[in-house]
C-alpha cells in the first residue's frame, strides 16, 4: 500500500514560512492500493489531496477517526463531493445517542458550512463503526475505541502483511497503570501492535503535557514510549502543535531521541511524504 | 493476552484514584483489576493475584447473610448488574482472607460502551458495620 500525508498539524491549520516542511495543513492521510482509495480524515489537508486525484476514480472510502473540527475542516472543500458520479462512503464513530449521520450534519450546515449534507449531489452511505473489523477491498480494517475525549476510533489497514495503523490524536498514557509497561492496559496497543508504521499523536512537549492530562493528546516522549511497547518497525510522530515551528520540531525530536536507544525507527511526520509498505 | 478495551481501562484509572474500594469485572464476572482499599477490605493484594476467574474470587468471600448462611451468587448485586445489565445495590457479611467479617454495603453499575456494548461491570463497596 501507498500511505501520503496531505496533513499532519493538529488542532488548528496554521500556515507560515515557519512550517514550510512538516506543513500546516491539519490531518488527512490518503492510502491506495490499484483501485482502492482510503482517505483517513477530513482535515484541511483533504483539499489539496481532492486536487490530485485521477479523473478516472469513482469510488472513495473516508474513514473519519472522530469529529473534532481539525479532522473535518476540510469535508466542504472535497470536491469529489459535489461530483454526482462518485459514490463516497463514510466511516466514523459511533455515538450513545446521536447518530454519525446528525453529528455530520452540524458542519454540513449554516451557519458552519453553506451546502447542507442532503444537497451533496455525490452518491454514498455512511457506516457507523465501533471496535469493528471490516473490508474495504482487500484492506482488512480493524477500527477500537481509543483515548481521547468524545467518541474516537484509531485504525489499523492490513494489506496482506503490510500493516497501517494510524491513531493521530490519543493519550496512551492517561489509563494505563503502568505506562509504558502494560500492553493489556494501554489505550491503542491492539491497534499498533507490530505494524510496520504507526502514525501516533505527539503533540505536546513533555514539560508542557504535565498540565494538559486528559486533553486526549501525547507528549512526544509518550509517544515514542507507544511506538516501542507496540513493537512497531516506523513510528510516525504526528499532530504537530500547531504553535511549533519547524526548528522547534527539529529540536523536541532531538531532545527526545539523541540518549536513547531506540528499538524503533521515530520519524516526524511531514506533509507531501509518502511511503510504500 | 487479552488487551482491555478502553471504557475498562478508564473504569480502572478511575478506580485507581479512588478511596473507596472498588471491583472491576468483565461480562462473565471475571475479576479484571480491584483498587488498594479493596486489597484492604480483601485481604489480597491484586498485584499477587492479577485476574481471577468469577469461580475463584466468589468462593474466596464467602458471602452470607446476618444469620451466617452463604448467600447464592444470584443474589449478589455485581452477579444482578451482569445478568439485567441494570445497577444493583444491597448489603451482606463477608469473611476476607485475613478471617476478619465485615458488613458490607455495594452499589453495582453495568459498563455499557458507546454504542450500547456491554462490556462488564464496576462494584463500589464500602463496610457498613
Amino acid at each position: 500500500m501507498n500511505i501520503k500525508i496531505w496533513g499532519c498539524r493538529g488542532s488548528i491549520p496554521s500556515p507560515g514560512p515557519e512550517k514550510s516542511i512538516y506543513g500546516s495543513n491539519t490531518s488527512c492521510i490518503q492510502v491506495t492500493d490499484g483501485n482502492n482509495c482510503i482517505i483517513l480524515d477530513g482535515g484541511s489537508g483533504i483539499q489539496r489531496l481532492s486536487e490530485s486525484l485521477p479523473k478516472n476514480i469513482t469510488h472513495i472510502d473516508l474513514l473519519l477517526t472522530h469529529l473534532h473540527l481539525d479532522h473535518i475542516i476540510g469535508l466542504g472543500f472535497f470536491q469529489p463531493f459535489y461530483n454526482p458520479k462518485m459514490t463516497i462512503n463514510i466511516w466514523g464513530p459511533a455515538a450513545a445517542y446521536v447518530s454519525l449521520k446528525q453529528r455530520l450534519r452540524r458542519y454540513f450546515s449554516p451557519p458552519l458550512f453553506p451546502i447542507r449534507l442532503s444537497e451533496l449531489p455525490c452518491k454514498g452511505e455512511i457506516f457507523e463503526i465501533h471496535n469493528s473489523t471490516f473490508r474495504i477491498g482487500d484492506f482488512k480494517i480493524t477500527s477500537e475505541y481509543i483515548c481521547h475525549p468524545g467518541p474516537t476510533v484509531g485504525y489499523r489497514l492490513q494489506l496482506g502483511k503490510a500493516v497501517f495503523t494510524y491513531i493521530p490524536d490519543h493519550e496512551p498514557a492517561l489509563g494505563s497503570s503502568d505506562f509504558p509497561h502494560n500492553q493489556e492496559w494501554t489505550s491503542g496497543f491492539k491497534l499498533a501492535r507490530g505494524a510496520d508504521i504507526l502514525m501516533q499523536d505527539a503533540q505536546y512537549k513533555n514539560e508542557d503535557y504535565k498540565n494538559r492530562i486528559g486533553w486526549g493528546h501525547s507528549s512526544m516522549e509518550n509517544a515514542i514510549d507507544f511506538g516501542e511497547l507496540s513493537g512497531v518497525k516506523k513510528l510516525l510522530l504526528f499532530h504537530h502543535d500547531p504553535m511549533h515551528t519547524d526548528e522547534q520540531l527539529m529540536e523536541l525530536y532531538k531532545k527526545n531521541t539523541q540518549n536513547r536507544k531506540l528499538s524503533i525507527e521515530v520519524e516526524l511526520a511531514e506533509e507531501g511524504k509518502s511511503y510504500n509498505i | 493476552m487479552a488487551t482491555q478495551q478502553i471504557e475498562i481501562i478508564l473504569s480502572r484509572q478511575m478506580a485507581d484514584c479512588l478511596s473507596i474500594p472498588v471491583f472491576i469485572v468483565d461480562t462473565k464476572g471475571n475479576l479484571l483489576f480491584y483498587n488498594e482499599p479493596a486489597e484492604e477490605l480483601l485481604g489480597l493484594r491484586f498485584e499477587e493475584t492479577g485476574f481471577m476467574p468469577v469461580e475463584e474470587w466468589s468462593v474466596i468471600f464467602k458471602p452470607q447473610n446476618e444469620k451466617g448462611e452463604l448467600l447464592p451468587h444470584v443474589s449478589l448485586p455485581l452477579v444482578q448488574t451482569l445478568i439485567h445489565k441494570i445497577p444493583s445495590h444491597g448489603q451482606f457479611w463477608v469473611n476476607n482472607l485475613k478471617g476478619e467479617m465485615h458488613k458490607i454495603s455495594v452499589t453495582s453499575y453495568p459498563i455499557i460502551g458507546r454504542p450500547k456494548r456491554f462490556i462488564g461491570a464496576v462494584a463500589l463497596f464500602w463496610k457498613s458495620d
